[in-house]
């Protein structure tokens, strides 16, 4: 009977036939040979490979025996046909398979004990499943150095595996095309051109390439031993603030489930290893919100000329803008990131309010994000002469950090998030993921505009994971069109469709990364041991973890939050102030897509304070 | 030239009747006309303008004939044209008189008083510009006498040499065009074409072998918005010239094949990608592309008919791996020139994603003559699985360098001591390379290897496109080996691991070897190496780059040896185990050497002790070699 | 847009403009550009690349991938001689490798620099074809066969004295100008 059912889904084309080490197989017709092994249970082992971005099969790890072929073939771009017969184990193949990562380590810096991401390592986890115990083969190895001349990314030459899947991310998601192979044969480097540091070409610093590269070739630049400094000397005011999606993502870094909320555990942590006060960004997200909100509706009754509104947190899509997009710069909105405004904050209002010093505070970001630490480094962001965030740490320096220190996160008990910035509603959470920041702006804006609470604040078109997502929300008697970006390549085509007349639009969210937040390039890196295969798949489980959280709030609108309510009656005023407009609000500049050209400043460090 | 539009086969067929008879002095067959032309004294001076003659300066040679016909007031009589490639390279440059078939060779500028004047003018041929056979030990005066052309069978050679390449009207003279005629009038159906083309056996002659009528009809069966024809002219191997030399001696028969092969899978564009390198052959495609659409043979409606097809060239920057298929499309449109896996094969992904055709310049230049007489007749030619002639480019220590087309299944042994006249300076033949960085390495015992697709693969070696490059006892294997390595490593793509990294590492092997430093560990690592490369490889460039190595490593072990173990070379060509020694019997002390060594390593009293070079001086360079009076330095 | 790649005066960039114009109506140009540009220019800078980029569309990633991958584009300036020594199978048994080194002693310069007075550059070329005259060497557009590493000196000082000899030629037709105005 069951056999009938598969010969009908057959007739209807959708399974076929494969044999794979001398067992057959019904598997779906469109998938590749890996794919289709994966999904009976056969792990094929890959370096390059990353399902629907980097499928070029360049690594040769993956290859495989397919009968009546003469040469072994890459598994990761071999198309299933029924009746194929594969060995994907026999001599011939583990031997070449180990020839092929022999001979990547063969050109590889090997300091595997020291490196950034040891035990985090495909090129490691492949020459351990290998087995491979020795290396033959001596010579020359390619050099092409160290570049870390930005905040925010470095790029070790001599880890590059030539894999491509930075490439890849950046060519067809993001749509920077920061890098291309350059010369050939052994000289082939992946790198942009002329082999520039990233700070000096179109590069939005969102370190999605991070995240997509298998070793340690590219990295965040890690900034730990600076914020150990700081929290060391006892003069200062060290004051921490944390992300919205970090809460969702931190456990991972210690073998928790995707998606555990452990809020609680990194407060704790956070204290523990010595911050003054621990705030949660996702108050000043709620300010945000309130800010933009107010921007949208006032572009809306009075200056329709400068809709869309583009929104203007995430400081990946920021670049993004100033390189690609100058023409669309006045309609990005001038409020700073949450990140930025309770940098800002903690240095007037906080050291006004609590009577400190703002020379002696000191604010670090805990952010999913290598962005904002090119964010925190921007000219544009200070307050009164004091840098608005001083440090940035990722996800995944805050992780090492609280490994460092050896507190076991798993069993730390729930802390609380310090006044005055510790109350949060759940749209103010909700900026973590895709669709976040929209959906959180209409909720108020329509308290704004019509003076009525949204009843029913749930926008299904503005979540999930589809790039580019368009939706109409009616705001008393006006219809605005939204839109939802994520991945700057999404927003590059509904800005070029806007542009065309394609489709018009008043107001979009846009996220560099895949996935918003949750997916940022600070965020733990899966594809070790534990995790086998890079997918972008994890980031629904983060979404929904963010989403599930606002749905249990008791607040879930940003105007509702009192402590917002606070800040303006005791320091703005009103939204869109003068106040506001000095201290929350920020400019931009055009960078253009060769901004080699111009020389810009290398990046020094950090400024030491004092 | 006036080159009006041919709007139908009649009219086709018109001009090739008339320019026949301005061109038939040309062929020996008509004899009657031989005498009568003799007697009127009128002759046609063809002078070789391929590349290799143009080195040599061939061209210098066609301006001052054409400058003292001028000055002679002999244009009614005698005219000059430039031809494509006789083949016989080394005795370049070459001129061609008819009716009489002279064949003069090494012929200087300054010769040109010395022709018009008595072969022209006297009718005495000049006896110091003819050939003279090394066996018979006297002069030839009749190309088809000498023996380097003796067992060729010119097919996909046909016109070079014969006719003019930049005059479109003499190719249709040779029947040029009449198979497309008779196509596009006759409406044959693409499967008939097909057929007649798998019919011959014809294999794609740029080194893979794949059956060119299978080939055709994968093409068809795919639909697309657009399709594409595409002509592989990056001929890359090191030594072979295969190509080149028909697109500047017959570009219009790969222009003819192309069209007719976008008629047969339904294309209109087709694309000839040439290497810049080739700058001659480039200029004779423009010009043969801009004759034939002025002539509507490229372009809307061709001869009257409803088909229409257009040919535009793409030209090579300076990438080997550009030959394979996928690399050369990636490279035809713009981009960096990296192979991709296949499948999906070009047939049904090529150019911008559209089914693309793509054929090797030789494989084209065989279809118009077999679609002319029938693929049986082409059938008729070859071994049993391979079919035809094959043209090869012959070079290395021989005697007679150069273009040769044979039938497949000729053996080495006539190649190497019938055609090419046996080894250079009477040394000892050590072996035959075919198929460039690709192929191996061929020893003398398989001399008797009737050339094939199968009988090469099957000792080691391919066909590859057809460099055939002869070595002879003072050649070292393990460098050869090295040079062909060091090729590979160099224009691999940089793309997968097993080619950029692995050629890298067998080289380094290699060099290690030859510098005295290998272990005998060594050749273990380096042939398992070789197979692992061959067999993970992504693209062909990769999957046969280890085969010089593999197959010196079989047939030439006792080299790699004795560089090991014995720290030699045997063929005295390794730079870092040679000792260049002097005789002490011979050496009569005049000092010579000693001066010339730029780095005093010979020392000697003059005319009293024999001379002595210091071994941990001596940087090798043999500067003192040629300058011993009496032979007494020799490297050891 | 506005312009952001800044004109320099030295380069013909109204020549560019041109090739550019020629070609980009077709599909993948891109490298007919880049050869027409080194043709023009003489070599293809990172300014001059920046520029193809911006009137192109295609980013300056892509166009330096392409321009490092094939070996007939240069980044560098190359000298007035571009010497090309064979390296192809024919010339490298009949000892192209003596004649390089030759070359190389004489110049002092090694495989792919440029020397000093910007006269020279030496490279090694893939087979040209000429196997038959081998070992070859190409001194731009010029062919010198059957080469042994003795005939280096007097062919390269016979280019020596050719550029000398305009030189002098040049610096007397201005003194012959100035003398006329």
């Amino acid at each position: 009977m069951e056999n009938k059912t598969s010969e009908q889904i057959k007739q209807q084309d959708q399974t076929v036939t494969i044999n794979i080490d001398g067992q057959d197989y019904e598997v779906h017709k469109n998938l590749s040979l890996l794919e289709a092994a994966r999904t009976v249970s056969i792990e094929i082992p890959s370096l390059c490979y990353l399902k629907e971005i980097n499928e070029i099969g360049t690594c040769r790890v993956c290859v495989v025996e397919v009968e009546g072929s003469r040469n072994l073939q890459a598994s990761c771009v071999y198309p299933v046909v029924d009746g194929l017969k594969v060995r994907t184990n026999t001599d011939r193949v583990l031997r070449a398979r180990r020839t092929a990562v022999t001979l990547l380590l063969s050109n590889h810096h090997r300091e595997c004990l020291t490196c950034i991401r040891n035990l985090n390592c495909e090129l490691q986890n492949a020459s351990d499943n290998l087995g491979i115990r020795n290396i033959p083969f001596t010579g020359e190895m390619q050099d092409y150095g160290f570049h870390d001349n930005n905040p925010a990314i470095q790029r070790d030459y001599n880890k590059c595996i030539g894999c491509r899947r930075c490439m890849a991310i950046c060519n067809k998601i993001q749509e920077c095309y920061v890098y291309s192979p350059l010369n050939r044969g052994l000289n082939t480097v992946i790198a942009p051109a002329f082999q520039k540091d990233l700070s000096e070409v179109s590069c939005i610093m969102c370190g999605q390439c991070v995240l997509a590269c298998p070793t340690a070739s590219l990295s965040e630049k890690e900034h730990i031993n600076e914020v150990r400094r700081v929290l060391a000397d006892p003069e200062k005011h060290v004051v921490v603030q944390t992300a919205p999606s970090i809460q969702v993502t931190l456990g991972e870094m210690f073998g928790m489930p995707i998606g555990s909320f452990v809020a609680g555990k990194m407060i704790t942590a956070l204290k523990r290893l010595g911050f003054d006060k621990v705030f949660a960004t996702d108050m000043t997200a709620d300010l945000t919100i309130i800010e933009e909100g107010s921007e949208l509706m006032a572009r809306v009754l009075h200056e329709p000329q400068k809709l869309p509104l583009l929104s203007s947190c995430c400081p990946g899509w920021v670049k993004y803008a100033e390189h690609f997009y100058p023409e669309f710069l006045p309609h990005l909105s001038t409020t700073k990131s949450p990140h930025e405004m309770c940098g800002a904050l903690t240095k007037t209002w906080y050291a006004q309010k609590y009577d400190i010093d703002p020379a002696k505070i000191i604010n670090v970001g805990i952010m999913p994000c290598t962005a904002k630490k090119y964010e925190a480094a921007r000219p544009e962001m200070q307050s009164d002469g004091y840098r608005n965030v001083d440090y940035v740490l990722t996800t995944r320096e805050l992780g090492r950090m609280i490994r460092q220190n050896g507190l076991d996160f798993v069993n730390l008990s729930d802390g609380k998030y310090d006044e005055p910035f510790d109350q949060y509603s759940g749209a103010g959470m909700i900026f973590g993921a895709t669709g976040g920041v929209l959906e959180a702006a209409v909720r108020t804006a329509h308290k704004l505009i019509t003076g009525d609470e949204m009843s029913v604040p749930d926008y299904e078109d503005a979540r999930g994971q589809s790039g580019l997502k368009y939706g109409t929300v009616q705001l008393g008697d006006r219809k605005i069109t939204i839109v939802i970006a994520h991945g700057t390549g999404n927003a590059k085509k509904a800005l070029d469709m806007f542009k065309s007349g394609e489709k018009k639009f008043d107001y979009m969210e846009v996220m560099a990364c895949p996935g918003g937040c949750v997916g940022g390039g600070g965020q733990p890196i899966l594809g070790g041991r534990d995790h086998k295969h890079i997918s972008l798949s994890y980031r629904h489980n983060r979404a929904d973890a963010l989403y599930n959280i606002d749905k249990e709030s008791k607040i879930r609108r940003s105007h509702e939050n009192q402590r917002v309510k606070q800040i303006y009656d005791e320091f703005l005023g009103e939204p869109l102030s003068d106040i506001a407009d000095k201290y929350l609000h920020t400019s931009y500049v055009k960078r253009g897509q060769h901004p080699y050209m111009h020389k810009e400043k290398p990046y020094e460090g950090y400024k030491e304070t004092d | 030239m006036e080159l009006k539009n041919i709007n139908s086969v009649e009219e086709l067929s018109k001009i090739k009747d008339d320019t026949y008879n301005k061109i038939k002095i040309r062929f020996s067959e008509d004899n009657e006309d031989k005498i009568l032309e003799k007697e009127l004294k009128k002759y046609h001076i063809l002078v070789c303008s391929g590349t290799g003659c143009v080195s040599s300066r061939g061209n210098m040679v066609r301006e001052r004939l054409e400058k003292e016909i001028r000055k002679r007031k002999l244009e009614e009589r005698v005219k000059v044209f430039k031809t494509g490639c006789f083949g016989f390279c080394k005795l370049g440059p070459i001129i061609m008189i008819h009716p009489d078939e002279t064949f003069y060779i090494k012929v200087e500028p300054q010769d040109v008083d010395n022709i018009l004047t008595n072969h022209i003018v006297k009718g005495e041929r000049v006896e110091k510009l003819l050939y003279k056979s090394p066996t018979l030990n006297q002069f030839v005066e009749n190309m088809n006498e000498i023996d380097f052309f003796n067992n060729q069978m010119r097919i996909a050679l046909r016109n070079c040499g014969v006719i003019n390449p930049e005059d479109i009207t003499e190719y249709i003279a040779m029947d040029g065009y009449k198979a497309l005629g008779d196509i596009l009038t006759n409406k044959t159906p693409p499967k008939d074409i097909i057929d007649n083309v798998k019919k011959s056996g014809l294999r794609g002659r740029g080194g893979g072998g794949f059956s060119t009528g299978r080939k055709w009809e994968y093409a068809l069966s795919y639909d697309g918005e657009r399709k594409f024809v595409l002509c592989n002219a990056d001929e890359g191997d090191p030594g072979a010239f295969m190509d080149r030399s028909i697109l500047e001696g017959d570009p219009h028969s790969v222009i003819e094949a192309m069209i007719i092969a976008g008629y047969t899978i339904n294309s209109n564009q087709g694309y000839v990608y040439v290497r810049a390198e080739y700058p001659i052959a480039v200029e004779r495609l423009e010009i043969a592309i801009e004759q034939a659409r002025k002539t509507g043979l490229l372009g809307n409606n061709i001869l009257g008919s409803d088909f229409s097809f257009d040919l535009d060239l793409k030209l090579g920057a300076g990438a080997f791996v550009c030959g394979e298929e996928t690399a050369l499309i990636q490279s035809a449109m713009g981009l960096r020139g990296e192979p991709r896996p296949r499948p999906p094969f070009p047939a049904e992904v090529g150019l911008w994603e559209m089914p693309t055709l793509n054929n090797n310049v030789e494989t084209f230049a065989n279809i118009p003559i077999i679609l002319r007489k029938g693929g049986d007749w082409y059938a008729s030619i070859g071994t049993e699985k391979s079919k035809g002639t094959k043209v090869f480019a012959l070079a290395g220590q021989i005697n007679n360098t150069g273009l040769i087309e044979v039938p497949m299944g000729t053996s080495l042994r006539t190649i190497i001591y019938e055609i090419g006249g046996g080894i250079h300076d009477n040394k000892r033949f050590k072996a035959a390379q075919t198929g460039g960085p690709s192929g191996g390495c061929i020893p003398e015992e398989l001399l008797d290897t009737k050339i094939d697709f199968e009988s090469l693969s099957d000792i080691g070696s391919m066909m590859g496109s057809g460099g055939l490059i002869i070595m002879d006892e003072t050649d070292c294997m393990l460098d050869i080996s090295r040079f062909y390595l060091e090729f590979a490593q160099d224009e691999s793509c940089g793309k997968c691991v097993p080619c950029s990294i692995g050629t890298k590492r067998i080289l380094e092997i290699l060099e290690r070897i030859s510098k005295g430093e290998g272990q005998m560990e060594d050749l273990e690592i380096l042939e398992d190496l070789c197979y692992d490369v061959k067999d993970s490889s992504l693209c062909g460039l990769g999957q046969t780059a280890p085969n010089p190595i593999l197959s010196t490593l079989k047939f030439f072990k006792d080299e790699y040896i004795a560089h090991i173990k014995e720290k030699t070379c045997p063929a005295g060509v390794c730079n870092n185990l040679l000792k260049v020694v002097i005789s002490d019997e011979k050496c009569v002390s005049c000092g010579i050497c000693a001066r010339v060594c730029p780095v005093n390593a010979i020392t000697g009293e003059q005319k009293k002790s024999p001379f002595h070079i210091h071994q941990d001086v001596c940087i090798k360079c043999c500067a003192c070699i040629p300058k011993c009076p009496v032979d007494a330095i020799y490297k050891a | 847009m506005e312009q952001e790649v800044q004109v320099k005066e030295n380069f013909d960039y109204k020549k560019i403009d041109e090739i550019i114009k020629k070609y980009k109506k077709d599909d993948g140009m891109l490298i007919r550009i880049l050869q027409r540009t080194q043709e023009a220019v003489g070599y293809l800078p990172l300014e001059i690349q920046s520029y193809i980029s911006e009137k192109l569309g295609i980013p300056i990633s892509t166009i330096n991938g392409v321009v490092t991958f094939y070996s007939l584009f240069t980044q560098e300036q190359q000298g007035q001689y571009t010497i090309g020594v064979c390296m192809g199978t024919a010339c490298y048994v009949k000892g192209a490798q003596e004649v390089v080194d030759a070359i190389r002693d004489e110049l002092q310069i090694d495989v792919g620099e440029t020397t000093m007075d910007k006269l020279f550059t030496l490279k090694t070329s893939r087979c040209i074809g000429a196997c038959g005259l081998a070992p070859v060497i190409t001194i731009n557009e010029n062919v010198h066969g059957r080469l042994s590493p003795a005939d280096v000196p007097s062919i390269l000082y016979k280019y020596i004295k050719t550029h000398k000899k305009t030189r002098v030629e040049e610096s007397l037709s201005k003194v012959g100008d100035k003398n006329g105005a």
